[in-house]
Formats: structure tokens, C-alpha cells, sequence
């Protein structure tokens, strides 16, 4: 059986929200699941890898603070990324230091990686429901 | 690293990929957008760049 059929019939079969939780969780999964192989790759190489540039360049992982919304939502942004910011805030990264030069780099590949990701899930949202 | 040009270029390069995956399918034009995306997010930084040259901080 041809792979797109394969895929086809995979996302006919599939639970959309189940496959937009593991794209969320991790990036490039969601994609893999239909036997989009290539995009998958790309995007489970280059987000993480955005993501990881962002905390070497002493970017922060914001906290969840409703009373400063702008706050709040880089942390919604930081959180986009998955499995992969859990992973981080538990090795103890993220920490940011407000006087480095790249701190405000730092944080734009952080808080952008993780909307990228967003995307990517809705792309995957997408396929798991026919539309492309 | 604490070039802002070469991190400038390091997250053009990485939104142009992301982009260019996601939103075209087949390898040449996602190599042909990629390419003007990455472009057009360097010059226009260059440009406002220089706009906002004569500005003081």
C-alpha cells in the first residue's frame, strides 16, 4: 500500500485530539503519525532546537502570573513547546538572567518555539481531520 | 554569542524553515519560500534598522 494511502487511512482511523496532544507534546510527532516523515523531522529537529538556543541565550521560562497578563501569556507561549519545557524547568533551565545581553534573544526563541509548535498542532489538526 | 546580527540571522533561519515545512509541500518550493522568507526577514531588519537610525533611544 502506497504511503499516503496508508496516511489517509491512518488519519481517518485517528482520534484528532489524541494526535493534537502528542504534536503538542512532542513537535513533529503529529505529522510523523500520518507518515508525513520529512515535515516531522524538520520540525522535531528544529523546535527543540530553537527552544534549547533560547535557554543558552539566558532566556527566561516565565511563570504562570495571572496579575501580569503580558506574563501570563509568554508563559502560554514557553509552555507551546511540549514535553521539552517540563523537561527543562525540571533540569533546572530557564532561569533567564535579566542582565545578559542576549536575555531578550533568549526569550524570543523561547516564547517563538513554542508558538511555531502551536502551529505545527493545528497543521496536524488539519490532516487528522482530512481537510490536507 | 553576542552578535545581535548573527542571532538575528540564527531565528530568521529558524522560522524560515518552520514556515517553509509547514505551509508548502513539495522539497523546491519549500526550498524557493524558505529562501525569500529568510530574505525578507533579514532585509527588513536591515531596513528598519537604518530607519531608525537617525532616532535616539
Amino acid at each position: 500500500m502506497p504511503v499516503r494511502e496508508a496516511a489517509a487511512e491512518r488519519a481517518q482511523s485517528a482520534n484528532p485530539v489524541l494526535v493534537c496532544l502528542a504534536a503538542w507534546a512532542v513537535p513533529g510527532v503529529g505529522h510523523l503519525w500520518f507518515g508525513r516523515r520529512f515535515k516531522g523531522l524538520v520540525f522535531l529537529v528544529t523546535l527543540p532546537l530553537m527552544f534549547v538556543t533560547g535557554l543558552w541565550l539566558q532566556g527566561r521560562l516565565f511563570p504562570f502570573e495571572p496579575s501580569q497578563p503580558l506574563v501570563a501569556l509568554a508563559a502560554v507561549a514557553d509552555v507551546g513547546i511540549g514535553l521539552t519545557y517540563f523537561a527543562a524547568r525540571a533540569l533546572g533551565f530557564g532561569g533567564g538572567d535579566v542582565v545578559a545581553v542576549t536575555y531578550e534573544y533568549g526569550n524570543a526563541f523561547l516564547i517563538v518555539a513554542g508558538l511555531l509548535n502551536l502551529l505545527v498542532v493545528i497543521d496536524a489538526w488539519d490532516i487528522a481531520l482530512g481537510r490536507k | 554569542m553576542t552578535s545581535h546580527f548573527l542571532l538575528l540571522l540564527l531565528f530568521a533561519l529558524f522560522v524560515s524553515i518552520v514556515f517553509a515545512v509547514l505551509l508548502r509541500d513539495d522539497a523546491r518550493s519549500q526550498l524557493t519560500f524558505g529562501a525569500v522568507l529568510f530574505g525578507g526577514f533579514v532585509m527588513s531588519a536591515v531596513m528598519l534598522g537604518w530607519l531608525m537610525y537617525p532616532f535616539p533611544l
